[in-house]
């Protein structure tokens, strides 16, 4: 069911919930927490799709927030749509005039009582999300640096202002490549004395990888680029070899350890609804991001945000001389 | 140069520098390993066992090189054995169907056919299973599904032994999974086990009840343990008594061969039932390991007590000809391969206590059958109503007891049912109900049971398979009462697609209650 409301205001809205919930036969929602996300109208169809598909395993009210043109009256627009394939409620607020700086006001009475509070931020993140007025509401922060204006300044802004509860899908997109390299390890427990990662350039989610290799492995990680898409390989030398997963194509990878075959494994890069889905199963701190971030705005708050310190290596030079170039034929997209 | 951080005291050898106890968002990936199913033919293996291996392969959780042998009486090559999996992927899987995920799995693809008392065709399981550990590196450990009937076990266990499959050297493992039935009485159950535990220790055998998911488990035990509201109520001065049913509204299908002769009693109460009775009464676990669990869970079994009076606590039917859903369906004894005499029950429904403090004198009730209203697990807890009502008889006319549902199939959730006013001037309570439904289907979420399962089996990780002392417990509760019931005639018919045989009723009305429709 769908009511819409133009000229609105917050407690409107809400009787309105309360209406189509009514007319849909009050059924069960049993919603778990209330998902805000502030976009645009070009990204409100790609963004609610993803938080309509997550609702299904986080059954929740979805708070789409659109800042429209400052200029003009202050209003608020809002449809109120439920059932229709969603589990849960979906509120889309569109703000006009002065109260594009003041949307929060329309958000806080919306909230579930007491469930927590994500706000998701699918392409323009504010720097500082735990002191953003929406960003305040909420438990959990997720922004995206590889969809935000100039990628790498976007992570290090998130980095320098890092605040629990802030998480970044660049760092939730390494989650498969960080599976396996664990897995690698635990297979081949052997320290490992350096570590190559190469990607696209400018693409954060290498930024992360080799941040979180640096601080766990204590070594220097050297930065190759490649022509992506995304992260193409993670090498991580040993005395008995390398250990490597490679992904030149973006679909299937090749997992490499010392001593046998070479596996394909699949390693997919994964949209929107599946990122979000993993961010929504733990809403507390994330002690290793925070402790990445962390590394990772140490290591330059250079003006043009890219990591000079990180020595840079463009000619394969393996422990063994077994890296291959990397030809693929490249995606647009720069995540993981 | 991103910084060295504490780079010593991290990169000890024997420990992952990789892993982080707070980094929950790792998923643990067994290490190399394949599965052998024998029986791969059958309906379990093509509908559940096939799909949740490449769904655990498209989420990622399945190790680089990991293989699946099919061993099965069939003439097929490696590639036909491939095109049967890959045709019940396609129908059954939960995830989307994903060429690159395929063609990784299907290279670690291998079938050996063969009998189960065929020297050769072992011989050449030994040799599959060492090339894989050459190809595939999947450095000697090996998993050997037995999705067979429990009377192939001894021949099977026993050519692993043969031909040293059994053996696991240095680091690497080999495991037994076992299906339910774990045997069809304790003696027989004890046989079994003997002959299992001869080659295979107890860690390694892991017995496998699919109706109870891991999922399902864990949620039981989450509401009980993590929340203080239930726990005060959950004993005998507020619990009036408890329900625990699982019905299905199918009939035996084609598995006379399995069904006849083993009935519901021994299908489901044995494992499934006792389980989940197991799991609602016991005392709080110390910690949360395999371990602790057991404990609590044997503890419950082993206090179980029977009703003195078997014949009328204790219930049993056979579905006859009727309409089911809207279907006219025919009866147990017209099924086909089912002899006209069978007395085996397709209903049963008994009566147990608890032997606690905390339970004495709650009658727990259990049912299962086959062709009843609707297909439906639950486990209902119905408290005693209060003990004074400050309102007139009309005016509570309609109020029952409450209840707390734990709902387990087909809707994962809990439903609490109390008392509230009827709209209107007059005073009127009748009862309503308040749901909460747990997630539903999506890209991760509710992993298929037979998916966590697997992957318990190839971490090596068994805390909620049942062990071979609650197999035996649960045995010596049923044995009386099946040796009874094989004394005293014939079950009870009872029209299929109604919920179950008259004397079912008349088991609980003579106790002043009722069952609860589900």
């Amino acid at each position: 069911m769908n009511i819409d409301l133009t000229e609105t205001n917050a407690s409107a809205v809400a009787g309105a919930l309360v209406r189509a919930r009514r007319s849909a036969g009050s059924p069960a929602m049993g919603m778990v927490l209330t998902l805000v996300v502030v976009t645009d109208e070009a990204g409100r169809y790609d963004a609610l799709k993803a938080a309509t598909t997550v609702s299904a395993e986080h059954p929740s009210r979805i708070l789409g927030v659109i800042r429209r043109s400052a200029r003009g009256a202050a209003r608020l627009d809002a449809s109120v749509k439920i059932g229709n394939n969603t589990s849960g409620e979906v509120v889309l607020l569109r703000a006009s005039g002065e109260l594009v700086h003041h949307t929060e006001s329309a958000v806080l009475p919306l909230l579930l009582p007491d469930s927590p509070v994500v706000v998701w931020w699918p392409d323009h993140a504010p720097d500082d999300l735990a002191s953003d007025p929406i960003g305040r509401l909420a438990q959990r922060r997720i922004s995206d640096s590889a969809t935000a204006r100039g990628k790498r300044g976007a992570l290090m802004e998130q980095a320098l202002h890092y605040a629990p509860g802030n998480t970044d899908l660049a760092w939730t997109r390494l989650t498969p490549w960080r599976a396996l390299l664990a897995a690698a390890l635990d297979q081949h427990p052997v320290r490992v004395g350096g570590a190559t990662v190469a990607a696209e350039r400018g693409n954060p989610s290498a930024d992360l990888m080799a941040a979180w290799l640096a601080v766990r492995l204590g070594v220097d990680v050297n930065r190759r680029g490649t022509r992506g898409p995304g992260i193409t390989e993670v090498r991580l030398e040993t005395r008995h070899g390398d250990i490597a997963v490679s992904r030149p194509s973006g679909r299937s990878a090749t997992f490499t350890i010392p001593g046998e075959a070479d596996r394909p494994v699949a390693l997919k890069r994964r949209d929107a609804a599946e990122l979000m889905a993993e961010e929504l199963r733990r809403l507390d701190e994330d002690d290793v991001f925070a402790e990445v971030m962390r590394a990772f705005a140490r290591t330059g708050g250079d003006s043009d945000g890219s990591m000079a310190a990180v020595r840079r290596q463009r000619t394969p030079a393996g422990a063994n001389g077994r890296r291959r170039r990397n030809t693929t034929a490249g995606g647009k997209d720069s995540q993981a | 140069m991103i910084e060295r951080i504490a780079a010593t005291q991290r990169a000890e050898a024997d420990d992952n520098p990789l892993r982080d106890p707070q980094d929950r968002r790792l998923p643990r990936i067994a290490g190399p390993c394949s599965l052998v199913i024998f029986g791969v033919t059958g309906d379990l293996s093509r509908k559940k066992l096939m799909p949740a291996v490449y769904d655990l392969a498209n989420r990622g959780l399945l190790p680089p090189g990991f293989s699946l042998v099919g061993f099965a009486r069939r003439d097929w090559a490696h590639q036909d054995f491939a095109q049967v999996v890959h045709d019940a992927v396609k129908e059954y899987s939960r995830t989307e169907f994903r060429e690159e995920v395929w063609n990784q799995l299907a290279e670690g693809f291998r079938f050996v056919p063969g009998h189960f008392s065929d020297d050769a065709a072992f011989e050449k399981l030994r040799e599959t299973i060492e090339e894989l550990d050459e190809v595939r590196g999947t450095g000697g450990n090996h998993a050997f599904y037995l999705s067979i009937p429990p009377r192939f076990f001894p021949d099977v266990v026993d050519q692993l032994k043969e031909h040293c499959l059994s053996d696991s050297q240095g680091d690497a493992w080999r495991r037994v999974v076992v299906e339910k039935p774990f045997g069809r009485d304790l003696a027989s159950a004890r046989e079994l086990n003997d002959i299992v535990s001869q080659v295979f220790p107890p860690e390694s055998v892991f017995r496998i009840d699919h109706y109870l998911g891991k999922e399902t488990v864990q949620n039981i035990l989450a509401f009980r343990f993590a929340n203080s509201m239930f726990e005060p109520v959950w004993n005998s001065n507020f619990v009036d008594h408890v329900q625990i049913t699982m019905a299905e509204d199918i009939g035996i299908g084609g598995r006379a061969g399995y069904y006849d002769g083993i009935g519901a009693a021994r299908d489901v109460i044995q494992n499934h039932l006792l389980q989940l009775l197991a799991l609602v009464a016991m005392e709080d676990p110390i910690s949360f390991d395999a371990r602790s669990l057991r404990i609590e869970k044997q503890k419950v079994l082993a206090s179980v007590q029977l009703p003195d009076d078997l014949a009328s606590h204790t219930a049993r039917g056979q579905y006859a000809p009727g309409w089911a859903g809207g279907v006219k369906v025919g009866g147990y004894l017209q099924e086909e391969d089912i002899p006209d005499s069978s007395t085996t029950e397709t209903y049963a429904a008994i009566r147990l206590e608890v032997g606690t403090r905390r339970w004495g004198g709650v009658p727990f009730y259990l049912r299962t059958g086959k062709r009843l209203g609707r297909r439906v697990t639950e486990v209902a807890v119905m408290f005693r109503r209060a003990p004074h009502l400050p309102f007139t008889h009309t005016q509570t006319e309609d109020l029952g007891h409450n209840a707390l549902v734990m709902r387990i199939q087909p809707d994962e959730g809990l439903t609490l049912r109390f008392g509230g006013k009827v709209p209107g001037t007059a005073m009127e309570i009748r009862d309503v109900t308040m749901d909460f439904a747990y997630g539903g289907a999506f890209v991760e979420s509710s992993p298929e049971a037979y998916e966590r399962l697997i992957l318990d089996v190839l971490l090596g990780d068994p805390p909620l398979f049942p062990q071979h002392e609650e197999v035996e417990l649960s045995w010596q509760i049923l044995d009386p009462i099946i040796d009874f019931w094989a004394a005293h005639g014939k079950p009870e018919q009872y029209p299929s697609g109604t919920w179950g045989p008259a004397t079912a009723d008349e088991m609980l009305a003579c106790d002043g209650r009722t069952w609860r429709r589900p």
